[in-house]
């Protein structure tokens, strides 16, 4: 046993749990952790230019690579600004270990300075937290921390330390064994469930395998493809679960629900068997709960008991891990054909869906040399579809066309915020999985608005050299807002141009040449950064400034100026049902 | 429909507000709600009475569980288990009616805890049935002030 302080066991139990790297900012309660870090080599820390980016960053970083990502912020504001990172995290099930810096433990409920109730205002949305108050607990709340963050459904965890906590001694020992006696997660799946949904799969005509987050989670996407092959199951993802089968693999549907392709939308309505893995029927994907999958029999596969049946019921629940009910699932069929038992064919409903997908394939129209965001996405796609890419979004249209255009063909390469929406994920996300895959090609789809929420990270990807390429679709608009302004709204661009100044008529809502110009010129703002900055107005440059982008050494970010009021089609207006999908701007009349 | 869920939990440190603050996030009510040391000084036991619907009290369940803190959760069978509530009602006495209190009291098997000029406090055990009878009885003589521990309850044991 080595006597040190609990900073430096701080630092000694995150080396045990294989941590290289954290992403923090400091501040006055962190000063014994950040002497700490200061003398010490083994664990490398990248100073953030805000909290919540931090967070995010960990969370890309875990995204990209499985492994748990780090952040650390100070007291009170620090660990306010880390909220929005650790709710994005717990909806999204990302293993993240959230550290903050919390008032000595003397003053603990005084209303202190910089004394913030990090754990009482993060309850909700972590997977389990700890306020430690004695050295001695230090190492064992880390182990906890990790091994929960990480297992069962993944999720954001939160130690909250308070300073005299830091400079107290310890003797350290890392401990070996854990003492959870309330946390037990299910992997192996029931045999009996398993064996029943491997009957009902040889039972049906008309499968389709929705699957979502859990598949990368449990890094079960070989997995999955191969029993979609090997039963002749199409496949629709969920935003989540983009890349884990190649969208030019024939059984892929690509994505579902609000934006989902129509090919996808309509084998989930018409199928006679829908196999969930790892997904949680969220209402972007069902629309109208009482109008979803009526009279068709579901598999639920999930490892958190709490999401089986709890928007919609299961039929054949089964608890468990994805990637190990994948492999007994096959194992079932397999065992099911050898004692030759009645197998539907799949043709009839393969050759539907081929029909489908020939009839209704994702569409956009073109004009003249402007620039479509959906064909920068394409054009993306297609330059670096031989490179190991990864791809991170903000939220809005912009995400929305990376998911139906960006051709994902591996797992952890498409990070998005899913369940939170929250804007401004992509650049600090896109550094943390850059740290995490230094080798991979990072790009950043972001909208304008989206990226002006966290554009100070600019800072952190030059000073670290960090070879991101930022692509911004720029329509001046807040555009999924106004998207929904246009489409039900009655056109009233109620606060969402970002053009838009005082010398603008009263209720515009008919964007022209001549409207103001765009206020951060981003091609300077770059700049400024340090970074190098392109503009792109007209389609034939799309092609050059990507490969430009791809050539630069560090940072670059591309400001396509595209088509204003482009709509994100299909689409299922919030609250209502799938079969009420609108398919493109000609079918609103 | 009522139900009572026998909680088994870790003895730590904001573990009841982990549990509330469930409830009320996933919009669930609780009747009532009564913590206690257990035979295991590491366990503490929470008895939430809690009105829902199956499909709620599953996911009410199932919710508790994902709580790292949270060992154990029975739903009890009233049949098969021991349910018990306590209460304290203090109810205004004169002279003239003081002996008709403690005459109710003792029907109840319950005893008085207190007494002065003005008032009575009738301490009672038992189920919430019991527990009504009384405050129905006792309610014409005015009652000052009431309290209720909530329920705690056991399951029976095993039958041979």
């Amino acid at each position: 046993m080595k006597k040190m302080t609990g900073a430096e066991a701080l630092l000694k139990s995150l080396e045990e749990e294989g941590v290289d790297i954290v992403f923090g900012i400091p501040g006055g309660v962190l000063l014994p952790i950040y002497e700490a870090i200061y003398k010490q080599d083994k664990i490398k820390h990248i100073l953030m230019r805000h909290e919540q980016c931090a967070a995010h960053a960990a969370d890309g970083y875990a995204r990209a690579t499985g492994k748990a990502g780090v952040c650390i912020a100070t007291s009170g504001p620090g660990a306010t600004n880390l909220v929005t990172g650790i709710a994005n995290a717990y909806m999204d099930s990302v293993p993240i270990i959230a550290i903050t810096g919390q008032v000595v433990t003397p003053v603990l409920g005084t209303d202190a300075f910089q004394e913030a109730d990090i754990t009482g205002i993060t309850l909700p949305i972590v997977k389990h937290s700890y306020l430690v108050k004695d050295v001695n607990d230090l190492p064992k709340a880390i182990k906890e921390a990790f091994h929960i963050a990480l297992t069962g459904r993944p999720g954001p965890v939160l130690i909250d330390i308070p300073k005299d906590i830091t400079t107290a001694m310890i003797d350290f020992k890392y401990p070996e064994k854990l003492e959870l006696p309330g946390y037990k997660p299910t992997y192996k799946g029931h045999p009996k469930q398993v064996k029943q949904a491997a009957k009902a799969i040889m039972e049906s005509k008309k499968p389709v395998i929705y699957a979502g987050g859990g598949i990368i989670a449990s890094d079960a996407s070989k997995e999955l493809v191969q029993l979609a092959e090997m039963a002749k199951i199409p496949v629709t993802t969920t935003l989540m679960g983009i890349g884990m089968i190649p969208s030019d693999n024939k059984l892929a549907l690509g994505m579902l629900g609000m934006h989902g392709t129509q090919y996808a939308n309509k084998a989930i309505i018409n199928n006679d068997l829908i196999i969930a893995l790892g997904v949680r029927f969220d209402d972007r994907v069902t629309g109208k709960l009482s109008q979803f999958a009526q009279g068709i029999k579901i598999i639920h596969v999930d490892i958190d008991p709490a999401e089986i049946s709890k928007n919609i019921e299961a039929m054949i629940p089964v608890v468990g891990n994805a990637k190990d009910v994948l492999t007994a699932l096959a194992k079932e069929i397999s065992k099911f054909r050898e004692k030759g038992e009645k197998e539907e064919s799949k043709k009839a409903w393969l050759d539907q869906i081929a029909k489908w997908k020939k009839e209704f394939p994702l569409s956009y129209e073109t004009s003249g040399n402007g620039v479509n965001p959906q064909f920068v996405v394409e054009e993306i796609s297609r330059l670096t579809g031989k490179k190991d890419t990864i791809i991170t979004t903000g939220v809005g249209q912009n995400q929305m066309w990376a998911a139906q255009y960006y051709n994902a063909k591996k797992p952890r390469s498409f990070i998005s915020s899913g369940g939170l929406g929250t804007m401004g994920f992509g650049l600090p996300s896109a550094i943390g999985a850059q740290f995490g895959r230094p080798d991979s090609t990072v790009w950043v789809i972001d909208g304008d608005g989206s990226f002006q929420m966290v554009s100070q990270e600019l800072a952190t990807a030059t000073i670290n050299d960090l070879p991101i390429n930022i692509a911004i679709l720029n329509n001046g608009y807040l555009g999924m807002v106004r998207q929904w302004q246009q489409l039900f709204f009655g056109k009233n661009y109620s606060q969402t141009c970002l053009r838009a100044d005082e010398t603008c008529p009263v209720g515009c809502s008919q964007p022209i040449d001549e409207c103001p110009k765009y206020v951060p010129d981003f091609v300077k703002l770059a700049e400024a950064y340090c970074a190098k900055g392109i503009r792109v107005s007209k389609k034939d440059e799309v092609e050059p400034a990507i490969k430009e982008a791809m050539k630069t050494k560090g940072p670059t970010l591309i400001d396509f100026c595209v088509a204003r009021e482009e709509n994100v089609f299909p689409m299922v207006p919030a609250g209502a049902s799938l079969h009420e999908m609108i398919a493109s701007e000609e079918d609103l009349g | 429909m009522k139900h009572t869920l026998s909680v088994l939990v870790e003895n730590k440190p904001g573990v009841l507000v982990r549990i509330a603050g469930l409830f009320s996030r996933r919009g669930f009510n609780i009747d009532s709600l009564a913590v206690g040391p257990t035979e295991d000084p590491n366990l503490s036991r929470m008895t939430i009475v809690v009105g829902a619907a199956e499909h709620s009290l599953e996911q009410i369940t199932k919710q508790l569980n994902k709580l790292i803190n949270v060992v154990k959760i029975s739903d009890l069978d009233p049949v098969k288990s021991v349910n018990r509530e306590l209460a304290l009602i203090k109810v205004n006495a004169t002279s003239k009616t003081r002996t008709e209190i403690i005459e109710i009291a003792g029907i109840f098997r319950s005893g008085i805890v207190d007494v002065s000029k003005n008032s009575l406090t009738v301490e009672v055990t038992g189920t919430i049935d019991k527990l009504e009878a009384i405050e129905e009885m006792l309610r014409p003589y005015g009652i000052v002030e009431f309290v209720r521990t909530g329920r705690i309850a056991l399951s029976r044991g095993q039958k041979e």
